[in-house]
């Protein structure tokens, strides 16, 4: 499993490749539908991530210390918000996603178009993934 | 000589930019307008050989600014027809207008068991007011809802009306369905039962009929960012034999005419109803907005706009799975839409990636977006600058999403 910072690079050097906002969006989209689907039990209202304008669930365990989870929402943009945090977080030790630095939203610029809501859905995505790697730590992983 | 619609654009230099790399295409007026260089100058004259405090000071700053203050009082009671100038109030904009009425209104006129009648259709800023008012004064706020078309049901109104009825607040344009309510006759019903009415014409009054006196409006109250002038000012017009009647809503400098340890007395209007000191150079640019307004021919300023909306509308009915709300008999201003199948937040999202600047979700509008069940709408909003190329580029754009998120 290639850790955090890896996968980052492997991001940024795709969305590298494409020439403008709409081919990066697509791109992004394209990464939301091929996220594996969520179990639809589990998209229930205690997964439901406050703090979005539109709904995502996150459905998180906790193994051996290492943070699997499932998600999913009803923005297809959103979406692939959420696949790209799981291609980075999903299978990851906890205490490797309570340290990483997320660099790369900002530096391809794309959660600009949408963090001017009044709640900024990526830092509650986030923190709410942090929320769960300390408990998971918690737990002695 | 009136001014041409289509020189219009060119007086906005805003417009003029790229967003995301696309000619910027602002069809988010409903929100805010864009301002014209000549309010953006005035804004900078002001404090660069003017700015002084206004109705203080004896200087000959403060006596050009107080000057210059009450000009664009003038000029906004001429745009209205207001009888008199000191029936205009200026404020911070259409909320803080309607939050004055509540109180003061409430306080002195809404006893327990009262009625407030407002509508389905209105924004939150002329529902929650009258809504925490009646909770305060123990009153029953009363709803009237809008049919299958937008609109509102005048014989149901008329039913609602009765000698416990205090007060009714109502827009003259909807901002989420663009529907233009018969205001004329919701006041001439009110009045027959003696019921004052507030008109919110924060959507209406830059760009349809906006005489105070010929529909006989009690209240008239809007905000000037979206008609072109500043942020920050905004309009509070009434009767003045209601003026009189109120009691202050805010109180400070200003507004007093004598104080002693044990009494005031308050100062005449308007400044009874302009505690503390006010936003005078957006005051100025808002008669600077409305002189900007009145180069145009009012009638063929609204024709232009109706023919925009109508083509705009009719675009977008060609788009496969796209519905528009509403079907008033009579729209200013609004598309609002959805497309099947996705969300209204996506689509904003992609459209600015293109350029085209949409507001998307409630507006403020929560009421009609439960009746209609719905979380939100795409809302594409029209001005004077705007033109058939932006409609074409929103259609194109919708059509461009739809290919995106729909494969
Ligand atoms: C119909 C209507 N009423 C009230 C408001 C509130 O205006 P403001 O935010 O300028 O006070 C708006 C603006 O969004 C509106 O469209």
């Amino acid at each position: 499993m290639p850790g955090i910072q890896e996968l980052q690079k492997d991001l940024s050097d795709d969305f590298a490749l494409l020439a403008n906002w709409e081919e990066k969006y697509e791109y992004l989209i394209e990464m939301g539908m091929d996220m594996p689907a969520m179990k639809p039990e589990s998209k229930v209202d205690e997964n439901l991530v406050k703090g979005c304008q539109s709904s995502v669930w996150f459905d998180v365990k906790c193994q051996d210390g290492i943070l699997i989870f499932e998600a999913d929402s009803d923005s297809l943009v959103v979406k692939g918000m959420v696949a790209m945090l799981h291609k980075l977080l999903n299978n990851q030790p906890a205490k490797e996603v309570l340290e990483a630095e997320l660099s790369v939203f900002e530096e391809l610029g794309l959660w600009r178009h949408i963090s001017s809501q009044r709640s900024n859905g990526l830092t509650a995505m986030v923190a709410h993934l942090r929320a769960e790697a300390v408990d998971c730590l918690a737990k002695g992983g | 000589m009136t001014k041409d619609i289509h020189s219009a654009r060119a007086d906005f230099p805003i417009l003029k930019q790229s967003v995301n790399d696309h000619p910027l295409v602002y069809l988010d007026n409903a929100a805010t307008t864009q301002k014209p260089q000549v309010v953006i100058d005035a804004l900078v004259d002001y404090y660069t050989r003017l700015n002084a405090n206004i109705h203080r000071g004896n200087h000959s700053l403060a006596v050009q600014a107080t000057e210059a203050y009450e000009r664009a009082r003038r000029k906004v009671a001429g745009y209205i027809n207001a009888e008199r100038n000191h029936e205009v109030i200026f404020t911070r904009g259409t909320t803080e207008s309607i939050n004055l009425l509540a109180y003061t209104y409430g306080e002195k006129f809404v006893q327990a068991g009262d009625e407030v009648i407002v509508t389905q259709l209105e924004h939150h800023s002329n529902y929650v007011p009258w809504q925490q008012m009646c909770l305060r004064r123990g009153a029953t706020f009363r709803i009237l809802p809008f049919n299958e078309h937008g609109e509102l049901d005048l014989a149901l109104f008329e039913r609602m009306l009765n000698e416990k009825t205090r007060l009714v607040a109502v827009n003259h344009v909807s901002n989420s369905l663009g529907t233009v309510n018969p205001i004329e006759e919701i006041i001439r019903l009110a009045h027959a039962h003696e019921v004052p009415v507030l008109v919110d014409a924060a959507q209406s009054v830059q760009h349809i009929a906006h005489d105070v006196q010929s529909m006989d409006a009690d209240f008239y109250v809007f905000s000037g960012h979206k008609m072109y002038g500043p942020m920050g000012i905004g309009i509070f017009y009434g009767k003045e034999k209601w003026l009189e009647a109120l009691p202050p809503f805010l109180s400070g400098g200003e507004m007093i005419d004598s104080v002693t340890p044990e009494k005031v007395t308050f100062n005449v209007l308007p400044y009874k109803f302009e505690a503390g000191t006010p936003n005078v150079a957006q005051a100025i640019g808002l008669g600077v907005a409305v002189d900007y307004l009145k180069q145009f021919d009012p009638l063929e300023l609204q024709k232009y706009e109706e023919d925009l909306l109508a083509y705009g509308l009719n675009l977008l009915s060609e788009i496969p799975d796209l519905i528009i709300y509403g079907s008033p008999s009579h729209r200013s201003g609004i598309l609002p839409f959805n497309v099947n199948g996705i969300q209204h937040y996506d689509m904003g999202v992609l459209l600015d990636t293109m350029g085209i600047a949409v507001r998307t979700g409630q507006h403020c509008t929560q009421p009609i977006m439960d009746a209609l069940h719905i979380s939100g709408t795409v809302r594409a909003s029209l001005a004077l600058y705007n033109n058939r190329e932006d409609l074409e580029k929103l259609a194109d754009g919708v059509r461009r999403v739809i290919k995106m998120l729909k494969r």
